[in-house]
């Protein structure tokens, strides 16, 4: 168990871009057992890719290139190998399952034959043999019928089933280590739970190990036995689980673990790391994390910090050094309060029954032959200053949602009373002007702005479509203004958003919506494309301006812990229909739907005791074109009963603000 | 006429602008607003910087823009005076000419009786020849202006030709030298360094970063065929003479702006349709798209050629039912190349148009545009700011594939004989005029070399330099 199967040392992996060698692995050694988990953990762009690409020798040539180290499998240097021997290696010997299951199988090719395929080529198997290998590999990722799916293509399949072809392929070289690169990001936690679990397994029974590549510390306690942290190109400390959650050592690792949102942290702001990830082009004369460290003393300047031997690269951990640092406290930053707003009883917005159905065209005439119910009955109620954090998986309808509320869609039926008005049924001009009060902003930071506009334009657009500043002179000033808000410096006005990092594009997408005066600003996911440090700086922006400005926000999320963070209310959806509503704590801790109650239990935590009994659910999100009669959850409820296969439930009420769609608590 | 022939001065003329004229000066105003925009703006300015850099890319364009001048200077048209009437006022010639003609007059004027092959002193075909004493002889005539300088033209040729080159390489050097020192001279006042210090920098490529050896091998080379051409074509007909005598290297030159008239304002005349009406499909989607596709189907499935043929038609009759309208010949050829433009460009729309409506459906639905529609921007405004700056790119990129094809598309109506009128001076109607020469025996081929040198050198740089904008614009292949 203890025999090393991989060594890497000193691992380098270098680009050659016109603005020089960019060092995207500089250094990297670590080894993994045979049979065991290790988790490469670390924000987007620390090169924990480029690793598992150079071990594959897969690097996008010829703009990058192996500059140097060594990769020892089982005794021999693979970096050595020829490329037909190490096409040997691939897939036999260490195979790789990437984030995105939707592009890594081939359209058009059955997805039988994409597995029969690497079975052909790495086992002695033939013909009828390797067929029945095929539908071994398909039940053993937990693939119903495998016979039947042998013959389907990847659109027949759901993302999570992809994922599991995806394993299925890797296991048919019966490897003997698997690298998974984010193999459930682009999951939801239900899925992504049934993955991880299948992995888990899988390990068990063949005795693999497994190099898994993530950002999410939650994956990374479920999972890993071993840790390593990565930070701009370099490992920085290696741990077993149980000593890198109790006690990270890095400062990195420390801040990583204090920047997570969760219910404990509730009215303060989360701990940010300042700065960016210095580039990787530069040569480094001391520590990397030097700029955004707030132990730093002049020595993390001038030396660069060797590897210890109790596996941390810290000069606060080197005996040499450690005295210099006992004297010197961090100026650590007091977790500063944030002034949380208390909900007001003031309703500022009311959505009735809102129903927003896409019509499906088919045949040679384009006759409507059925509708999408995206969204499908939904009512809430959003106070003034309050936040309430519509939550379910993706695919069920609460984006659809938001931009129906807003008018961006067009809605099929219900209303949308805001000020005493339904918005549904105002003329175009009348919505125009209220158009001020109610806005938005979106997911991807890097396609929510018109790239070829100035950043000033950008955030002046909404002021002069909405008339709130005359002169342009009182623009520039609101913007300067707007800017200073959010934590931007005022000479970006003259600048592109690709001069910008996604965080700092997110800030300005809220200038944006600000620059109008907004009552409420309809958040659609606004940070999960953006890194954990990065995610608090935003969550904590967010959390000024409402109790600044008394905004209300609509908060669009499949991420747990940053409704426990933030939100005053929450809202479940589940295919186009609210399942419980309530205060955030009600629903959070005492769930009382099944759906939310399997949700929660799928979110991966940190702390181990705190760990419940995942409640798997089976298999996918139906089709929001062809919903199951009566509840839409039934099919995949363990305690369905007769009548939830009948009729819709109608909603329970448990106290005065929560509220349950289901038919265990019918009190008939 | 002699007496008043000395009064008028060369600038007494009356300015004669066609209409062709009158849409290539509003092309040279919309490309110059592009240029001073561009300017101002970093992300236009960022592209046209990189093609720049790229040494086939500056050649290209360089070649370019000298066939650009040759074509604008042959687009002022103007009639000359002719005489003083007895009240004073001035009476202008019928025929006009254009400031590219008055450059070249020797070109013009020195026309033959028939037939001579390149550099050639005689005639291409045996006549009979009476000397002074009466005699007749059959010989090959003596050129009237080819070669008529020499005193034994037959002998004295040859060397002739050799001097002249070395005289015009000689002329050629020292203006490329004068000149790229000028210009090192006018950077290190501006940038107050030394002189040798730009010129290294011009050598290495490290001033501005633009390939300046290409570019002084590209311009020098311009510059010698220029001289060579002032040395050489006032005395001799570089290219032979065709049927009726005239200089084939003048017809190619002149054959230059009808290349560019069609490749150029059937692009102008395009872009309104395809951009308006692709965006609006793409952006409203629902009836106002069925509609644009349909119009689009139905008249990409109509042979372009059966169309072209009944405008061409409409055209003549048009113009023999109004007589008054069209005086002269010339005017009378201007709108019918016209009418090729906008018949072209109607038929060619519709690959456009078809690529912006795919573009805006994609981009109707991006963040950006959702969010300006948050704030209640309107939908004219929206398509201005958001959707016309991000297609961009495809409009100009195809705008400069398209270039070229069209160019070869004149050539092969004309041969089919339902391209430009047969009195216009073009490529194709060279071609055309060429293929009864072919079966000549001897064969006459320096018609159709001379057309075909120079509608390579056009179609291919204009193609080379597409490859480059394509790739600088293309934001897949930007890092």
């Amino acid at each position: 168990m203890n025999e090393n199967l991989i060594t890497i040392r000193n691992l380098k992996t270098w680009f050659d871009t016109p603005r020089g060698t960019l060092r995207a692995v500089d250094g990297v050694s670590f080894d993994i057992r045979k049979g065991e988990t290790f988790a490469l953990l670390g924000e987007s762009g620390c090169g924990k890719s480029i690793t598992a690409l150079s071990l594959m020798q897969l690097v996008p040539e010829p703009a990058g290139r192996i500059a140097g180290g060594s990769v020892h499998l089982d005794g021999d240097d693979i970096l050595q190998y020829s490329e037909a021997r190490m096409r040997d290696v691939r897939g036999s010997r260490i195979a790789m399952i990437f984030q995105e299951p939707q592009t890594s199988l081939n359209p058009v090719i059955s997805i039988g034959d994409q597995i029969r395929e690497t079975v052909l080529q790495h086992t002695s198997l033939k013909n009828d043999a390797a067929k029945q290998r095929v539908i071994e590999l398909l039940d053993s990722v937990g693939i119903p019928d495998p016979k039947r799916r042998y013959e389907e293509y990847p659109h027949q399949l759901s993302g999570g089933m992809k994922q599991r072809i995806m394993i299925a392929i890797a296991l048919a070289g019966e490897p003997d280590l698997l690298i998974a690169d984010e193999p459930t990001t682009a999951l939801d936690v239900t899925i992504q739970a049934q993955v991880l679990d299948l992995l888990k397994k899988i390990q068990a029974d063949t005795g693999m190990a497994i190099l898994l590549i993530t950002h999410d510390l939650g994956v990374v306690a479920g999972m890993a036995d071993r840790i390593g942290v990565m930070y701009a190109g370099q490992i920085i400390e290696q741990a077993d689980r149980e000593q890198f959650f109790k006690t990270p050592r890095h400062p990195y690792a420390e801040k990583l673990f204090a920047s997570l949102p969760g219910d404990m942290k509730r009215g303060q702001a989360l701990a940010v790391i300042k700065g960016n990830v210095p580039a990787l082009t530069q040569e480094f004369t001391g520590c990397r994390f030097v700029e955004r460290c707030d132990y730093a003393l002049p020595v993390c300047n001038d030396t660069v910090p060797d590897w210890l031997d109790s596996d941390v690269s810290c000069h606060r951990f080197d005996p040499n050094w450690q005295k210099l640092f006992a004297t010197q406290q961090a100026q650590q930053m007091q977790a500063e309060s944030i002034n949380r707003v208390e909900p007001a009883e003031e309703l500022l917005l009311e959505v009735n029954n809102l129903k927003v159905h896409f019509p499906v065209h088919t045949g040679l005439l384009r006759r409507v032959s059925g509708y999408v119910k995206a969204v499908d009955g939904v009512s809430l109620s959003i106070r003034k200053g309050h936040t309430l954090a519509l939550v379910g998986e993706s695919g069920c309808g609460k984006t659809t949602a938001g931009k129906g509320l807003l008018q961006l869609l067009p809605v099929t039926s219900g209303e949308v009373v805001y000020d005493g008005m339904d918005l549904c049924r105002q003329n175009a001009s009348t919505l125009r002007k209220l158009r001020s009060d109610l806005q938005i902003i979106f997911q991807d930071p890097y396609s929510s702005m018109n790239p070829r506009m100035l950043v000033g334009d950008i955030i002046a657009e909404g002021m002069i479509a909405q008339g709130i500043a005359k002169t342009k002179q009182q623009r520039n000033d609101m913007t300067a203004q707007l800017l200073q808000q959010v934590g931007l410096p005022v000479d970006s006005v003259n600048r592109y958003p690709h001069e910008f990092s996604g965080g700092q594009r997110q800030r300005i997408c809220i200038a944006r919506a600000l620059a109008v005066n907004p009552k409420l600003i309809v958040c659609d996911e606004p940070t999960s494309a953006l890194d954990v440090s990065v995610q608090a700086q935003i969550l904590n922006l967010l959390q000024k301006l409402q109790s600044e400005l008394q905004l209300s926000f609509l908060f669009i999320t499949h991420n747990i812990s940053v409704v426990e963070y933030l939100a005053h209310e929450v809202a479940v959806m589940y295919l186009g229909r609210i399942v419980e509503q309530g205060h955030v704590d009600e629903v959070l801790h005492s769930p009382k739907h099944p759906y939310t109650q399997a949700l929660l239990s799928a979110v991966p935590v940190i702390d181990p005791a705190t760990q419940q009994e995942i409640i798997h659910l089976e298999g996918d999100l139906p089709s929001p074109l062809n919903p199951p009669m009566g509840c839409h959850f039934h099919p995949r409820c363990t305690h369905a009963t007769q009548a939830c296969k009948d009729h819709y439930p109608q909603a329970v009420s448990f106290s005065g603000t929560h509220t349950v769609s289901c038919h265990l608590y019918a009190t008939s | 006429m002699n007496i008043t022939s000395n009064t008028i001065a060369w600038w007494q003329v009356m300015p004669n602008v066609l209409w062709t004229d009158w849409l290539i000066y509003l092309l040279l105003i919309a490309v110059g607003v592009f240029v001073y925009h561009a300017r101002r703006h970093e992300h236009l300015r960022a592209p046209w910087r990189q093609i720049l850099r790229r040494r086939l890319a500056m050649s290209s364009c360089i070649i370019l823009l000298s066939f650009a001048t040759i074509g604008m200077l042959d687009s002022i048209h103007f009639r000359q005076a002719t005489d003083l009437r007895d009240d004073g006022s001035l009476r202008y010639s019928n025929e006009s000419v254009s400031l590219f003609d008055q450059l070249v007059l020797p070109l013009k004027n020195n026309t033959e009786k028939t037939y001579s092959a390149p550099f050639a002193t005689q005639l291409y075909s045996k006549e009979n020849i009476e000397a002074a004493d009466g005699s007749v002889s059959r010989d090959y005539p003596k050129l009237k202006y080819g070669g008529a300088h020499l005193d034994n033209a037959g002998r004295d040729a040859s060397k002739d030709i050799q001097n002249r080159i070395v005289t015009a390489t000689w002329h050629a050097a020292l203006a490329i030298v004068l000149l790229t020192l000028l210009f090192a001279i006018w950077q290190s006042m501006k940038n107050k360094t030394q002189l040798g210090c730009v010129l290294l920098k011009m050598w290495r490529g490290e001033q501005d970063g633009l390939p300046w050896k290409t570019v002084i091998t590209t311009l020098g080379s311009i510059i010698l065929l220029i001289f060579l051409s002032r040395e050489l074509a006032t005395v001799y007909h570089v290219f032979g003479t065709d049927k009726v005598g005239q200089d084939v290297f003048y017809l190619t030159l002149k054959s230059i702006r009808t290349g560019l008239v069609i490749g150029t304002l059937t692009t102008l005349i395009m872009l309104p349709f395809a951009i308006m009406l692709g965006i609006m499909a793409g952006y409203f989607r629902g009836w106002v798209d069925d509609l644009i596709q349909y119009i689009y189907t139905t008249l990409s499935s109509i042979p372009s050629v059966l169309l072209i043929v009944a405008a061409v038609l409409m055209i003549q009759v048009l113009i023999d039912n109004n007589p008054d309208a069209f005086t002269t010949l010339q005017q009378r050829a201007d709108v019918k190349l016209l009418a090729l433009c906008f018949i072209l460009g109607i038929t060619s729309w519709t690959g456009l148009c078809r690529l912006l409506r795919g573009e805006s459906l994609k981009l109707r639905e991006a963040d950006y545009i959702q969010a300006a529609q948050a704030f209640g921007v309107s939908n004219f405004k929206i398509i201005t700011r958001h959707i016309l700056p991000n297609v961009m790119h495809i409009v100009l990129i195809l705008v400069v594939l398209d270039f070229s094809g069209l160019v070869l598309a004149e050539a092969v109506l004309s041969y089919v004989g339902v391209g430009v009128d047969p009195s216009m001076i073009s490529w194709g109607n060279m071609i055309n005029g060429a293929r009864l020469e072919m079966a000549r025996e001897p064969v006459v081929w320096w018609s159709l070399m001379a057309a075909f040198i120079f509608m390579l050198l056009l179609v291919l740089t204009a193609n080379l330099f597409a490859d480059a904008v394509r790739d600088a614009f293309d934001p897949r292949l930007r890092n």
